[in-house]
């Protein structure tokens, strides 16, 4: 029996709805996946949980000394590490795999059939990786910030510039600074997609993201210009820090945001275009070569150099963007706000910072090298008034400034302000909070530059 | 617009490697059409053209009665694979067939079953993928085609990698799909497939046709033929083999030697008129079958390969 074709047939390729759902499918039937899930959603509340339990607090990362103090600052201990470990190996595990493990299982002919649409197969996904990478941050901060909340408790939080934000808004700004480390994670996404598309099945595709972090965050801790800094997608993983200081220079994160924003839709169009001038009909040639490799990555240095360009231009930003004035107003500003808190402590009448007068003298290098850049070798005397004292109180700090701004205080006396780690409140010893605090430099000129 | 394929004047290259020269190919509805070639003949850029995974730089090739453009798209109805089916191993063969459903549409388990059980995958259908032979995921791929209902079935090498079981059910799920309208174009490396397979063949060389059309057609224009003869009378049959025109005894080097074998070479009448002479001889006719089938001893000729390697 013979039939014949009655009417001619429609090129109908499939909705990217459809096709999403089916790259979903995939991805979360891969155990590393799921394995990826289950270790997002547990393993900051067991972080947490166990830091609570411990006398030792890890005081080298940002907010990581107040963890006994609010359930708020895990969450903030989280996103400081996931930005420099967690969230360029996740989106290398997941972004920087999503195209290559076609070319393993040799499944690209069949998804084009079935798709028929190169262009819908690529949005399908970019945007399913881009879900459970979603799934994966909201997991993190979920996780880190519940087990806060129900282990340690919804408290004030102690700010980078020593105030206190109430436990609200405490939660608002934890939320903000995960929403921007979205930009930076997008942008490493990007990448991730690129590098699989660009590496085939070769494993520098599933490793890019992570390296091009790595880099960054090589490129962070050297002493180069502030404009590099900026530059750089990976600056808004750093530079939520702002949001923790009153009033904070919000200018460094949205430059950090955008940045971030203009490297993820670069990076996806470039592996877009890589990708639909693919050639599928050979099923040796996986899409990788030099030419690949080359179209993908002058266009990111171009955008670069640009972007160095534009931040200079905008921002009049050169030289690292520490200097003496901003060492001596960030430690006299910290220091009125923690001195203030100590005092509530202590149960001392209040005082205002007006009243405190509060101003701080740093030299650098015991004036043997200029006042500028980053160094250990700060040291700060912090002076302040008292209402109805003639006599200035004064006080000895320490400053290890790193090259991103941040800085650690360590208080070398008088030993009833900042010379011990405890305090005598009337119940009992108490962390002194004047002791060591940490801080944070704003890099960028106070007014742009015109 | 009766043809599911229409193909003219195809041509595809790769830099410098011409791969389609100038094709032409016709397949009819409910029709096996084999696809036969050495290695780097075409026969998978050709496959690919047809399920939309490439364009052709030149000519016209009208699917299921629509021009295929410049878009890397096959119209709806095309279903095959090519290099093997594509599956995922993460996933049962029932959460492979289920996935590629809800990618087109059909959130139905029924045909799901239904196909599970016409290639005979019923009992592994909730099993890992990872786990499958060769031979199961081609009959898993088979499956997966089936599910889109085809009016064009496209698949490169089917057989490979199956049981004499498995080939069972792929030839019988083939021969159905055939017999319910479905034009089929498969290629193939083994020609007792494409002969128990296919009514009409196309043999490509280097690129291009060099022969197209029945199987019937193909064996009339093959011209002699060596053929295995077992008698019950060796000696008998040697001697009239010997007395009947346009017969040759070939000497059986390379062939296994049996003492009641006996290989011939002759044209079909000729053979014919042997076979009359052996049985009024009193001599019994065990066996007479080509020592190759027409269809290899022609895709041999036509691709200037040596018959005996």
């Amino acid at each position: 029996m013979t039939a014949t074709v009655a009417t001619p047939a429609a090129v109908r390729p499939v909705p990217v709805l459809r096709g999403y759902r089916f790259e979903l499918t995939k991805l979360l039937s891969q155990w590393r996946v799921r394995l990826l899930i289950v270790a997002c959603w547990l393993a900051p509340a067991l972080f947490v949980a166990v830091i609570s339990r411990q006398s030792s607090l890890p005081v080298d990362t940002l907010f990581g000394r107040w963890m006994h103090a609010t359930g708020w600052a895990g969450p903030l201990v989280i996103l400081g590490f996931a930005g420099s470990w967690a969230l360029p190996l996740l989106t290398s595990l997941v972004a920087g795999d999503v195209f290559a493990v076609e070319d393993r299982l040799g499944t690209w002919r069949h998804l084009l059939v079935a798709v028929r649409s190169p262009r819908r197969i690529f949005a399908s996904k970019a945007l399913a990786s881009l879900t459970v990478i979603l799934v994966l941050v909201v997991g993190l901060v979920a996780s880190s910030a519940i087990s806060g909340v129900v282990v340690i408790g919804n408290r004030p939080l102690i700010g980078l510039d020593g105030h206190v934000l109430s436990a609200g808004d405490a939660a608002g700004k934890v939320v903000l600074a995960w929403l921007c480390a979205l930009a930076p994670t997008l942008a490493l996404a990007a990448i991730g997609l690129l590098g699989s598309v660009a590496f085939g099945r070769s494993p520098m595709g599933l490793l890019l993201p992570a390296m091009v972090a790595l880099a960054m965050q090589l490129v962070q801790l050297l002493p180069v210009p502030v404009a590099i800094r900026l530059a750089l997608p990976g600056y808004a993983f750093i530079s939520w820090n702002v949001l923790f200081t009153s009033p904070g220079q919000l200018e460094p994160l949205m430059i950090g945001v955008v940045v971030s924003l203009v490297w993820a839709v670069v990076a996806t169009a470039l592996a877009l275009f890589l990708f639909l001038r693919r050639d599928f009909t050979n099923p040796v040639h996986d899409g990788s070569g030099r030419a690949a490799i080359t179209a993908g990555l002058l266009p990111l240095v171009a955008l670069f150099a640009i972007t160095v360009a534009v931040v200079i231009g905008t921002t009049g930003a050169t030289g690292s963007g520490i200097d003496q004035d901003k060492v001596q107003q960030s430690v006299a500003t910290s220091f009125a706000h923690l001195y203030r808190l100590q005092t509530r402590q202590l149960n001392r009448p209040a005082v205002t910072e007006e009243q405190l007068q509060t101003s701080a003298a740093c030299t650098k290098g015991g004036d043997q090298v200029a006042a500028v850049g980053p160094g250990n070798d700060w040291r700060c005397v912090v002076s302040w008034h008292l209402p109805g004292v003639e006599a200035a109180g004064s006080a000895i700090y320490q400053l290890d400034i790193t090259p991103l701004g941040r800085y650690v205080a360590d208080g070398d006396g008088p030993k009833e302000v900042n010379g011990f780690f405890l305090v005598r409140t009337p119940a009992g010893d108490a962390p002194n909070p004047l002791w060591q605090f940490d801080g944070s430099i704003e890099l960028l000129p106070s007014t742009p530059k015109g | 617009m009766d043809k599911p394929v229409r193909a003219r004047g195809i041509t595809k290259s790769f830099g410098e490697v011409v791969a389609l020269d100038g094709i032409d190919l016709d397949v009819a509805a409910g029709q096996v059409h084999g696809l036969v070639g050495p290695n780097g003949a075409g026969k998978t850029t050709l496959l690919g053209l047809l399920l939309g995974l490439a364009v052709a730089d030149s000519g016209r090739l009208e699917i299921l009665g629509t021009p295929v453009g410049r878009a890397l798209a096959a119209p709806d109805g095309v279903a095959g694979f090519v290099d093997g089916p594509g599956l995922y191993p993460s996933l049962t063969a029932r959460q492979n067939l289920a996935a590629l459903a809800a990618l087109r549409g059909k959130e139905q388990t029924a045909g799901i079953d239904e196909v599970l059980h016409e290639v005979g995958l019923t009992d592994l259908a909730d099993d890992r993928v990872r786990g499958f032979s060769l031979g199961m995921r081609q009959r898993l791929g088979l499956a997966a085609a089936l599910l889109t209902k085809p009016r064009l079935l496209v698949l490169d090498e089917p057989s490979n990698g199956l049981d004499p079981a498995g080939k069972k059910h792929v030839h019988g799920v083939l021969a159905k799909l055939a017999a319910e309208g479905t034009a089929v174009v498969l290629s193939s490396h083994r020609m007792d497939d494409v002969e128990a397979l296919c009514s009409d063949v196309t043999i490509l060389s280097t690129g291009r046709v060099a022969f197209s059309g029945p199987l019937t057609k193909l064996a009339t224009e093959t011209h002699e033929l060596d053929y295995r003869l077992v008698t019950s009378d060796a000696a008998t049959a040697r001697r009239l083999a010997g007395d009947t025109s346009g017969i040759r005894v070939v000497d059986d080097t390379g062939v296994r030697r049996d003492a009641e074998l006996l290989v011939v070479s002759a044209p079909v009448p000729a053979l014919d008129d042997l076979v009359k002479k052996l049985v009024l001889a009193g001599v019994a006719v065990r066996e007479l079958a080509p020592v190759i089938s027409p269809l290899e001893a022609a895709f041999l000729a036509l691709t200037e390969q040596p018959e005996s390697i």
